[in-house]
């Protein structure tokens, strides 16, 4: 996940104490800050300018309120709950299940040789749109979401553990053999530390991938969680609603791809890229 | 004769739903056979319904891509040549980033209603923001050698960015555009379902409704088809395009 870094803080003057490197960081965080602000009180002052109507541009301050009413009655927070149990056990499965997959394509040709054109061949597929064939035969409720989030996160992380795998330095494997290492203390001590960064890159294409997926699959099917809500609110012209379910799901999806790049951090800490200036 | 090995399975796979369909292990109503989703393929294609839907289909995700790329190359090139550019723009990419573009679906059509443009609207916006990831990338990555030497050489500034930086941020910004080409696909396909009057993945939902299954099947295939060979054909064009490098 490219982050758009470019605006790191810039080098302090030697010497200075604790308190001005706080207010050196928190200038830096206004000066990051400024642009989202601006951009809201854009908004704020286009729609009550009168060019558009309150249906195709409520204000974002009606809109704000609108998710804190939401918040007190406990909607937001049930639908929110439900998006993201979804979205984040079809990526728990798709995660678990594409290693599993790609470490038995890696071992063993048979494996491989089913999978290998599946994979190819289902990687570039639109899977959205077997979404039809899915509900007939699982149903509308959490089966069939978490079906259809697990079809489309599996592939990224298959692929990434297939490359991470191939990627692995052979000198590290010869040497591990050539010390004793068991078929299985290989694969656990050697080829998967060496393959997991790979591996990681690979689950944060899958994260995304899972809670656009969840979040349609709701459009599409009903039921609760954030995307079903917003569809809801928008079939009765409700736009206020529809406003405040694109900023709760915006929400949702930085706060999980944040914290998906912070477990990063913390996970390959043992590895070099750790030391280097981070595009992640 | 090793394609038709490496692609064994999934022949394989085709018979077995031929199969079990055929001799009812499976209801011929969850999984129409694929002889029968074959000719109903054929039906649609002579009766022209695949045609039209599929051209209404493909100008609403070509013009938005279109857009998407155009638009998404400049904004990420001149956030990497511009600093101010970059301080205006680079926390709003951040936080727009990782939004499920999904959620813009209801918000285009309050815009723009059920036609061509709110999808065309869709795409250019889901799709615009991995470009403009790749290019800037690409471009901010551009060997800062090169850039002097040209300086030196007395190159102007928009030279230089059209001669070295550009060249030099495309290999990163073709990937961002394959991903935008995946999302495309699904943006357009999932907003046609939701709404539309015509278009594939109407199409889809309409005979889903009606519970004609094998020619929903047909039109499914149709769509992953498409899809699959738009990212082959973009493969094949980018490796053209990146020939020059070794």
């Amino acid at each position: 996940m490219a982050r758009i870094a470019g605006t790191t803080a810039e080098p302090l003057p030697a010497g200075t104490g604790a308190g001005r490197r706080a207010l050196h960081a928190a200038g830096w965080a206004m000066a990051r800050a400024a642009p989202i602000l601006l951009l809201g009180l854009a908004w704020e002052a286009l729609a009550m300018s009168g060019t558009l109507t309150f249906y195709q541009l409520p204000r974002l301050s009606a809109v704000l309120v609108r998710i804190w009413t939401d918040a007190a009655a406990g909607d937001l927070l049930l639908n929110t709950g439900v998006t993201l149990y979804r979205a984040l056990t079809g990526f728990a499965i798709a995660a678990v299940g594409g290693v599993i997959l790609g470490m038995a394509m890696s071992r063993n040709a048979a494996v491989r040789w089913l999978f290998d054109p599946i994979v190819s061949v289902g990687f570039p597929m639109p899977k959205i749109t077997f979404l039809p064939v899915v509900m007939l035969w699982l149903g509308v409720y959490d089966v069939s979401k978490i079906a259809m989030v697990v079809l489309d996160a599996i592939f990224p992380v298959v692929t990434a553990t297939l490359s991470g795998i191939a990627g692995v330095d052979r000198h590290l494997i010869w040497s591990a053999r050539n010390m004793g290492a068991s078929r299985s203390e290989l694969l656990w001590q050697i080829v998967l530390p060496a393959a997991s960064p790979q591996i990681m890159t690979g689950l944060q294409v899958a994260l995304p991938v899972a809670l656009i997926v969840a979040v349609l699959v709701e459009m599409l099917m009903g039921g609760y969680g954030l995307g079903a809500a917003m569809v809801h609110a928008w079939r009765f012209a409700d736009s206020h609603g529809v406003f405040a379910g694109i900023v709760e799901i915006a929400v949702v999806g930085y706060v999980l791809v944040k914290a998906m790049s912070l477990m990063r951090r913390r996970l390959l800490l043992w590895h070099q890229e750790a030391l280097a200036p981070s595009t992640v | 004769m090793s394609a038709v090995v490496r692609y064994l399975p999934l022949l394989l796979l085709a018979a077995a739903w031929e199969v079990a369909s055929r001799l009812g292990i499976v209801s011929s109503l969850a999984l129409p056979a694929l002889s029968e989703v074959a000719l109903a393929w054929v039906e649609m294609l002579r009766s022209g319904e695949l045609v039209t839907n599929g051209a209404s289909s493909l100008w609403r995700g070509g013009a938005g891509l279109a857009l998407a790329i155009v638009v998404g190359a400049a904004l990420g090139i001149a956030m990497a040549w511009w600093r101010p550019v970059n301080a205006a723009l680079g926390p709003l990419v951040e936080m727009f980033y990782p939004m499920p573009k999904s959620a813009l679906i209801p918000v285009t059509a309050v815009w723009l209603g059920f036609g061509d443009g709110s999808k065309i609207l869709l795409i250019f916006l889901g799709c615009m923001l991995p470009v403009t990831i790749g290019a800037f990338n690409g471009a901010r990555g551009s060997d800062q050698a090169l850039v002097w030497s040209a300086r030196s050489m007395g190159a102007g500034r928009l030279k230089v960015l059209w001669d070295v930086v550009m060249p030099s941020a495309l290999p990163e910004m073709l990937n961002g555009i394959r991903t935008a080409l995946a999302l495309a696909f699904i943006l357009l396909v999932s907003s046609e379902l939701i709404v539309a009057r015509d278009g594939l993945g109407n199409l889809i939902g309409y005979l889903g409704n009606n519970g004609t299954y094998d020619a929903m099947f047909a039109v499914v295939l149709t769509v992953a088809f498409l899809g699959f060979a738009a990212d082959r054909v973009y493969q094949a064009l980018m490796g053209r395009l990146l020939a020059w490098r070794e």
